[in-house]
């Protein structure tokens, strides 16, 4: 018995040296994330992304005196549970700010309870314009919008040969997918490129062939296609199924990540629009925050191609942590005032907001990268 | 001409699977009126099997399937024998609360065992398509369709012209009578549970190649199956069958011909018209339920 006793007297005192000391609580940061459901891989990478981040600022010695603590919610893929996930985080865990919500749908879902309770939100991934032109003061988003990723694929049209001239549109059915086509529509019209036909299809449905059928006879040489990962690798794989002969390019940042491990048939050739090439971290702006970002990721051991999304939530936890640092506060106002000031070295490069929306009621938007890479047989390319 | 010819051969293998799936929920319907909302998470169960199988411990992928209708065989009995058999249960609404309880356990389960994130099964085949001049489809998609085909035949024959088959028809028409003949009624319950589970996994383990497992793939299964059901009238073995053939068929062509963002409305909305003229189903006699 006096053994056991002083075994565990060594063991607390073991326990208590290897924890650093905190002045004070942990400062919560809240993460709603689609960690089950449709586009659950997303949600997973984003995450690990922020964890990362949390570890890293916890490491250095926390944010003023205090260690970060992520509330991590799993908004389950759904708007309806993103507004629960949202409520759950502000008034039982009382965080101060949040990350989310990955869909453009949950985030808008989310955006009226922003408001209500006054909570700033760093939006890491959505891209319908319609987030920052609502007018809502509480929203922060370090993602491109579909506009911004229009025109930066616009810069890009010379690289593709054959050249594109006509272009069909597959999109998931939500406010995501269908103002990604819009805005795509809108740039190939105005570098006179000719519009095919315009599919689209709900976030849940596996079996894509119908749409791809009907893409078949269009006489386009270019599909775009706007989802999630799970949705881009059973689009890509059926389109090669059924021989499709447009080129596929996919947009809104996302990776069909299990294609590299089951490629579909041999030869077969897709773009990628991502916001951060993990194949090619040295091409980013910052190759060293990119390159540590890389390295942590391993040691973590995550998958790989994750890190094509996993870094949103690393950038989106250090643009937090920076407004928080420079507020000298943890009050959702005070960190929302920081936010506009905010000067972040991130993965994807520099990070600060300018004013989008109506005036007196602006939202915080990002003008970030975006890089085109190639998958063929398994390999990816830049391009 | 080709895209119509495309769009037959896409609707006769998803089908061929939504048949497999609406005849294991409609026998265990027909034979022990137990609305199994259940069905969609032993779909998922397949799925989770044959990956399990043929990941982890490196079972080839044909005999993965034949492991998942075992265990979804297994599961399923042991639903019926743990769960159903209580001498107490005369509600059907009683029943209905079980079932939803042990496909919520199913589906955390799932979720808790393989993360949310999606899983592809490999498979042996070529990922190279089978091209027949402008119509083209995977080697994959084929072989669900012959298994699929092949498991319905077996089935059909095993009802109709088998001992036991007989004792099941028996027990679907009157329960009493069969008991009074002879019939050994639990028994029946028993096998006819083990069945239809055993369909829905198969189910599970030929689409999830075709697609990807994930532990929510049942949700959207289930609300099939119900919806094949009712259309082919509930406890109709060959509504099933059909009404299966025709959810696809209407998916398929309205997917393309009208438009791809109602695809999932188009069959509900088919069911709707159904159920306002002829309420039964389209292949079932008019009985009352309850």
């Amino acid at each position: 018995m006096a053994i056991s006793k002083r075994y565990l007297a060594s063991l607390l005192v073991g326990t208590l040296a290897a924890t650093p000391v905190w002045a004070a609580d942990p400062i919560k940061i809240g993460v709603s994330q689609p960690l089950t459901g449709a586009v659950a891989a997303s949600g997973n990478y984003v995450t690990n992304g922020a964890r990362i981040a949390a570890a890293e600022i916890n490491e250095k010695g926390g944010l003023l005196g205090r260690e970060v603590e992520l509330i991590i919610e799993d908004n389950k893929s759904n708007p309806r549970e993103a507004v629960n996930a949202a409520e759950k985080l502000i008034l039982s865990d009382k965080v101060p700010v949040i990350m989310g919500a990955w869909s453009s749908t949950y985030t808008l879902a989310t955006m009226p309870k922003l408001e209500e309770y006054g909570v700033p939100m760093v939006v890491e991934t959505s891209s319908s314009s319609k987030i920052t032109k609502a007018g809502n003061p509480w929203i922060f988003r370090i993602a491109p919008t579909s506009a911004m990723e229009a025109q930066a694929f616009a810069k890009k049209l010379d690289n593709f040969d054959p050249p594109i001239k006509k272009v069909d549109f597959l999109s998931v059915n939500n406010d995501w997918g269908l103002g990604a086509s819009q805005e795509f529509e809108k740039m190939f019209k105005a570098n006179g490129i000719e519009i095919g036909r315009k599919e689209t299809v709900s976030p849940d449905t596996v079996d894509l062939s119908a749409q791809l059928s009907a893409l078949k006879g269009t006489g386009s040489d270019t599909l775009i296609m706007t989802s999630g990962v799970e949705q881009l690798t059973l689009g890509i794989r059926q389109a090669a199924d059924q021989r499709l002969s447009q080129r596929i390019v996919t947009t809104g940042g996302s990776f069909p990540e299990p294609l590299l491990e089951s490629p579909g048939p041999k030869g077969y050739t897709s773009s990628h629009l991502l916001f951060f090439s993990p194949w090619t971290p040295e091409s980013s702006v910052y190759p060293d925050i990119a390159g540590a970002f890389v390295d942590a990721w391993a040691e973590a051991g995550y998958s790989f191609p994750g890190l094509s999304e996993g870094f949103r939530g690393y950038d989106g936890i250090m643009t937090i942590a920076a407004a928080i640092e420079n507020a000298g506060s943890t009050e959702p106002d005070a960190i929302r005032e920081a936010l506009w000031d905010v000067q972040v070295k991130g993965v994807n490069g520099d990070i600060s907001f300018f004013k989008d929306g109506p005036e007196g009621k602006e939202s915080g938007q990002n003008e970030p990268n975006v890089y085109v890479v190639q998958l063929k047989d398994g390999e990816v390319s830049a391009q | 001409m080709d895209q119509i010819l495309q769009h037959v051969i896409n609707a006769m293998v998803l089908g061929s699977t939504y048949a497999l799936l609406g005849i294991g929920l409609t026998i265990i319907f027909g034979i022990m009126r137990v609305v199994n909302f259940a069905h969609g998470e032993l779909y998922t169960l397949g799925a989770y099997t044959a990956y399990g199988m043929v990941t982890l411990i490196n079972l080839d992928f044909f005999s993965s399937i034949l492991v998942a209708a075992l265990i979804g065989m297994l599961i399923g009995a042991l639903i019926e024998y743990v769960f159903l058999r209580r001498k107490d249960l005369k509600n059907i609404d009683e029943v209905m609360l079980i079932m939803i309880g042990i496909m919520i356990i199913m589906q955390n389960l799932e979720l808790m065992i393989w993360g949310g994130v999606a899983k592809i099964i490999p498979t042996p085949f070529s990922q190279d398509p089978i091209s027949m001049g402008a119509i083209a489809i995977s080697p994959t998609r084929v072989f669900v369709f012959c298994i699929s085909a092949v498991l319905l035949v077996i089935f059909y024959l095993g009802i109709e012209r088998t001992r036991f088959g007989l004792a099941i028809r028996a027990t679907f028409q009157d329960q009493d009578a069969a008991r009074i003949v002879g019939v050994n009624v639990k028994r029946i319950y028993t096998v006819t549970f083990a069945l239809g589970s055993a369909m829905a996994a198969v189910a599970g383990a030929l689409l999830a190649p075709m697609f990807v497992a994930t532990p929510l793939m049942g949700d959207l299964a289930s609300l099939k199956a119900f919806a094949i059901v009712i259309l082919g009238g509930l406890g109709s073995l060959g509504g099933a069958a059909l009404g299966g053939f025709l959810l696809a068929f209407i998916e398929e062509f309205g997917a393309s011909y009208i438009s791809s963002a109602y695809r999932d409305a188009f069959g509900f909305l088919v069911i709707i018209v159904v159920m306002l003229f002829r309420p039964q189903g389209l292949f079932a006699a008019k009985e009352r339920v309850g």
